[in-house]
């Protein structure tokens, strides 16, 4: 199950983000951080997984054992960082193909999408997250259908 | 623009001005939200839900954000259901006022403004509206557009999760939707499904039949994936669900092109593997083609498989290392990658390849990397797992223990590392359980207290400091191995150990005692006993040093053994003999105790902590009574604390400020300093410049051993090992290396490597007649334990969803709403499909009374096939035949039927109950809190006791040997 999604540029800045689980405003900045500092200063050397232990300050200051059973799935694309945060359990392969699929509708969506694009049309970012991703699970994987409900709601507005 | 405004002012300098700006803009926002423009409140709340993602407070909107969400426009909707969903939580009270909003959109004729309230509801539903909800969002999973129905079923798992009551009514529907006409609510169905079922798997066994088809049905790799994923969940409890599925799982192992499917099936084969009583013929292959996908996977240049490949490497590691050991070169490669993350798996890997023969070289490779390693955290990751590779199933793969204190030496060197207390523990384990190698360990323990100066640089907490806490322990311990007793003792007592970790000072002067009680004990009868004069002086003249401590334990532990010494020191100069009675105060062995000993110790039969000792006063009596009785305490009770008080507040703070002007005014009064080591210090020592010398390269410390050394001699032996047995007769070169070496007698290991020290590893000791249990730390606000329900039973009436009615009103407190389910609601409402479902149910009642005959009949069988197959197991076979066949489920039965088609080996039957999970172990977890409270004596307290104890028994040294054991414990 997804824990948050996050959208980050090279300087922090967060783009997006959506939660999936509770967290106090406090550890969502946290976390935040934490993700940034971590994801930042790996590069194409270093594999796309961030694991629990290195996230330690976070960790260890606001979550119970229990909690630690996550890890962060990212992708850097240009100077954004897309991030998942999801179960150990899960495959990383397939998140970091559902990164893949969601910034291929963001493009598309946007025609040639850039970072000004998510800041100025951050709603509509959030629309399309809440098209491809609901309640943690990764709803729907279909660019056409997609794109198809999106521009349905958009001829709503 | 707003939004454009704060992305430009990310630079730092202009932190401050961005504060500023944000302040006027929420000002702004908090003027529009005033306002009756539905259209600028909309856009205030668009504004504060970005301002709530770059972290700020708005809380305070979540009024306003509510009016947005129920205005009628779904442009303004939207809005108001994503500032929802990004900023209500379950805190958030007026969540409450939104139930009726939510539950006419989801009911509204517009689907997209069902799917934005579903969507909105997924984020922030609480259990009150997961409750009042549950019934709606059930009915919209039989919608007639996919959109919404795939959205409904997503959203029930959060329902579940908030609301577990509503799992069982509403699991019929979620399995119709495992074959809906659309593949996307099909997916999402799995979805729920996988996500429930990996946490109680044991529930969703009954539906493995339904997804089988469904894998080998569906071309989706997402689905896919997911499906796998749960089979890997749920053959554990069911081994001949994994035999059935290695061959489809091979078979696309072989075929898919997709890595993350690959990798899943793998995964998952693994785990049926592991499942499976290993030395299966047919499974060799099985295993073989996963760990050669799993070497194309780490050779990959692709970083991320090989990460995921040693991953799944590590799984196979667990049962079938031999076959992942032909791939050691491969491993070590990966020592040398760039990643951290893959050099750690590759770390975890080793942990298990190790054997007596290559656990040498290995160790000397990961020594290299300590060297090499840049990072701290790395750095001391390979620590940690050095000392886990050496230690692991009580140092089993250890043949020379010279060689790992030698390590352990060695890694004391690491700078900046947090693994103090780490290295020190284990030098401790082995110097207490392995008493041939006390000799070798106390003379490196010395040399390291020689150098203490060396790891002194960093006294933070479990810092390498820690050390030399074990190794003055172990001097003092052990001191009868010391060469030189006095040196160490002089060591010990340096003026810089004043600047150690309170802790660690107190090791020093309690171990400072034993010392000298063994220096004393060397000396004695000699006629000339300068050296133990001069050994009492020397401890008289720098414990005072440790007197000042500020650490109580320390001050308390130095002026104990200051006064002993005085003692001692008077009865020298009358020759007296003494040294036997001060050795008698460290007499005695100490044997370690297993970590686990103390919650181990049973609860005694009839103790109940939470019982009154007496008849509780009840309340309303000692109320009435007091006045009565007690007039005369009642009324001068309060006077007196009164006047205490009165005393307490004005005359202590007069008192005080005249104590401090007395103080003040007084010349032999020394004044308060900051630390009691300055008093010592010549003045104007601050002021002098201190050169910090940044070595890179770690000093070499004369005397130190090198590890290498002793590989070169372990080789060395275990060579001539091998040309002793040839030529038997030639026993005498065996003894050429002395120390330790007795192991000529003892059993040779499966390698034929015999080690060089009788390891007489002291086993930790246990109370008498300790609970034989693992404890698993589960934890009790998991809320996936609430959905821990068993699925196949028939739905009662009373479970049913509570079905909205006309009444008015719709909060409902708790207490009031379960009344309500309990009472069958007439229900004019129901919609037709609910009426089948009842219907259903119904049907399914008259089926269970047929189906327990049967039931039983079936019972029988099973047990007779068992009885046939295993005679000797026939005392297990009530369990097998629970675990085979769950009662009251027809699906389950279904289930074995679809199973028996490949016939089980009963050995894998037998299995399935010890993979079973274990019973609830509550009642131990009780005696566990009771036995803390129990036993939890302060060891400080305790100490000083003793302490007082034996300096009074001194005395009086008939009397001393009993307490005196007492006391070593403790020391």
């Amino acid at each position: 199950m997804i824990r948050f999604i996050l959208i980050q540029n090279r300087a922090g800045k967060t783009r997006l983000a959506k939660w999936y689980m509770q967290f106090d405003d406090d550890e969502k900045q946290k976390l935040i951080e934490e993700v940034h500092a971590v994801v930042t200063v790996r590069d194409a050397k270093h594999t796309n997984f961030v694991e629990v232990y290195m996230l330690a300050f976070v960790v260890m200051h606001y979550f119970p054992p229990q909690f630690r059973n996550f890890k962060i799935i990212y992708r850097r694309y240009a100077g954004l960082y897309f991030c998942i945060c999801v179960d150990v359990t899960d495959n990383n392969l397939a998140y970091l193909e559902a990164i893949h699929n969601f910034v291929e509708v963001l493009n598309e969506y946007f025609h040639n999408v850039c970072e000004l694009d998510l800041v100025f049309n951050f709603y509509k970012v959030y629309t399309v997250v809440d098209e491809m991703f609901l309640a943690g699970e990764i709803r729907e994987t279909s660019q056409t259908k997609v794109l198809k409900q999106l521009l349905m709601l958009q001829s709503l507005e | 623009c707003f939004y454009f405004r704060l992305t430009l002012s990310n630079n730092t300098s202009l932190f401050l001005q961005q504060a500023k700006y944000i302040s006027t803009c929420i000002d702004e926002i908090k003027q529009e939200l005033k306002q009756d423009n539905i259209a600028v409140k909309a856009n205030a709340v668009c504004k504060l839900t970005y301002l709530q993602m770059l972290g700020y407070d708005v809380s305070w909107a979540a009024f306003n954000i509510v009016e947005v969400m129920s205005s009628s426009k779904f442009t303004y909707k939207r809005i108001g259901y994503l500032a929802a969903s990004q900023c209500f939580h379950e805190g958030t009270d007026v969540i409450m006022l939104t139930t009726n909003q939510i539950r006419k959109d989801l009911s509204s004729p517009n689907q997209y403004d069902t799917g934005v309230a579903l969507t909105g509801l997924s984020c922030f539903v609480t259990p009150d509206l997961a409750r009042d909800l549950a019934n709606d969002i059930m009915t919209l999973m039989s919608h007639t557009k996919p959109y919404i129905r795939k959205k409904a079923v997503l959203i029930m798992y959060k329902v579940f999760l908030k609301y577990p009551e509503s799992l069982r009514p509403a699991f019929p529907r979620l399995k119709e939707k495992l074959e809906d006409p659309d593949p996307g609510v099909q997916s999402a169905a799995v979805n729920v499904i996988c996500e429930l079922a990996r946490r109680n798997p044991k529930n969703y066994l009954s539906l493995a039949p339904l997804f089988f088809k469904l894998m080998t049905s569906s071309t989706n790799n997402w689905v896919l994936i997911k499906i796998i994923k749960l089979f890997g969940a749920l053959t554990p409890l069911e081994p001949r669900l994994g035999k059935k599925l290695i061959e489809p799982l091979t078979n696309l192992i072989h075929s898919t092109s997709a890595m993350s499917l690959l990798y899943e099936c793998v995964n998952t084969v693994i785990a049926v593997l592991i499942s499976l009583s290993s030395g299966m013929p047919n499974h060799s292959a099985s295993i073989q083609l996963c760990v050669q996908k799993l070497r194309i996977l780490i050779e990959d240049s692709d970083q991320n498989l090989k990460y995921l490949g040693l991953l799944a490497m590590s799984k196979i590691l667990k049962t079938h290392p031999k076959s992942v050991q032909s791939h050691k070169d491969l491993i070590l490669q990966c020592l040398d990658d760039k990643d951290e993350s893959i050099r750690l798996r590759a770390l975890d890997l080793l942990y298990g390849m190790v054997s007596k023969k290559n656990l040498m070289e290995i160790v000397k490779k990961l020594m290299l990397h300590v060297d090499k390693a840049e990072g701290t955290t790395y750095r001391d990751e390979l620590l940690t797992k050095i000392i886990d590779i050496c230690s692991q199933s009580n140092y089993q793969y250890i043949t020379n223990f010279e060689w790992y204190i030698s390590i352990l030496v060695e890694l004391t060197r690491l700078e900046g590392t947090r693994h103090g207390h780490l290295i020190a523990s284990q030098m401790l384990d082995v110097a207490i359980r392995v008493k041939a190698i006390r000799g070798f360990a106390v003379a490196q323990m010395a040399t390291l207290l020689d150098n203490a100066h060396l790891l002194t640089g960093n006294t933070q907490r479990n810092g390498i400091c820690e050390v030399l806490y074990a190794a003055a322990w172990i001097c003092g311990e052990f001191s009868e191995h010391l060469e030189d007793p006095m040196q160490t003792l002089e060591a010990m007592l340096r003026p810089k150990v004043a600047t150690l970790p309170g802790h660690i000072q107190a090791v020093y002067v309690q171990n400072a005692a034993k010392l000298f009680a063994t220096v004393l004990q060397k000396h004695e009868g000699e006629t000339d006993s300068q050296v133990a004069q001069e050994t009492s002086q020397l401890l008289i003249e720098r414990l005072p040093l440790f007197v000042q401590s500020a650490n109580l334990e320390v001050q308390e532990r130095a002026s104990c053994i200051i006064q002993l010494v005085k003692y001692i020191q008077k009865l020298q100069q009358k020759n007296v003999e003494v040294a036997d009675e001060v050795t008698a105060l460290f007499a005695g062995e100490l044997n370690p105790v297993a970590p686990k000993a103390q919650k181990k110790v049973p609860i005694p039969e009839g103790l109940d902590l939470d019982a009154w000792i007496n008849e509780p006063p009840s309340e309303s009596e000692s109320e009435d009574e007091k006045p009565k009785s007690k007039a005369v305490f009642a009324k001068e009770e309060p006077k007196h604390s009164r006047r205490h008080t009165e005393v307490d507040e004005k005359e202590l703070a007069r008192r005080r400020e005249v104590r401090k002007q007395e103080q003040a005014n007084n010349p032999f009064y020394i004044k308060a300093s900051p630390s009691s080591q300055k008093v010592f210090d010549a003045p104007g020592v601050e002021h002098i410049p201190v050169v910090q010398i940044d070595l890179s390269v770690p000093l070499k410390v004369p005397g130190m051993p090198m590890s290498d050394q002793y590989v070169k001699l372990e080789e060395e032996r275990r060579q001539k090992d091998k040309a002793d047995k040839k030529k038997k007769d030639k026993k005498k070169k065996r003894e050429k290396r002395g120390k330790g070496r007795k192991a000529d007698s003892g059993p040779e290991s499966e390698e034929d490597i015999t080690p060089a020290q009788q390891v007489d590893i002291v086993t930790e000791e246990m109370p008498e007649n300790a609970l034989p249990s693992d404890d698993d730390d589960k934890d009790p606000n998991d809320p996936h334990k609430a959905l821990d329900i068993d699925l196949d039973k028939p739905l009662a009436d009373s479970e049913k969803l509570p079905v909205r009615t006309h009444r008015p009103e719709v909060l409902k407190s708790p207490a009031e709403d379960r009344e309500n389910e309990s009472i069958p609601q007439e229900s004019k409402k129901k919609s037709s499909k609910e009426k089948k479902e009842k219907k259903k149910d119904k049907e399914k009642d008259r089926k269970r009374s047929k189906e327990e005959k049967k039931k039983k009949k079936k019972h029988k069988e099973v047990e007779e096939e068992l009885m046939e197959s295993q005679p000797e197991e026939a005392v297990q076979s009530e369990d097998t035949k629970e675990m085979a066949v769950p009662p009251t489920s027809a699906e389950a039965s279904d289930l074995d039927f679809w199973l028996s088609s490949a016939p089980v080996p009963p050995a894998a039957q037998v299995r399935s109950l010890t993979l079973s999970p274990p019973p609830l172990l509550i009642p131990l977890s009780v005696c566990r809190v009771v036995n803390e409270r129990l036993f939890c004596i302060s060891p400080s307290g305790l100490s000083r006791f003793l302490t007082s104890l034996c300096l009074f028994s001194l005395l009086f040294t008939g009397l001393a040997h009993f307490c005196l054991f007492a006391y070593a414990c403790f020391s």
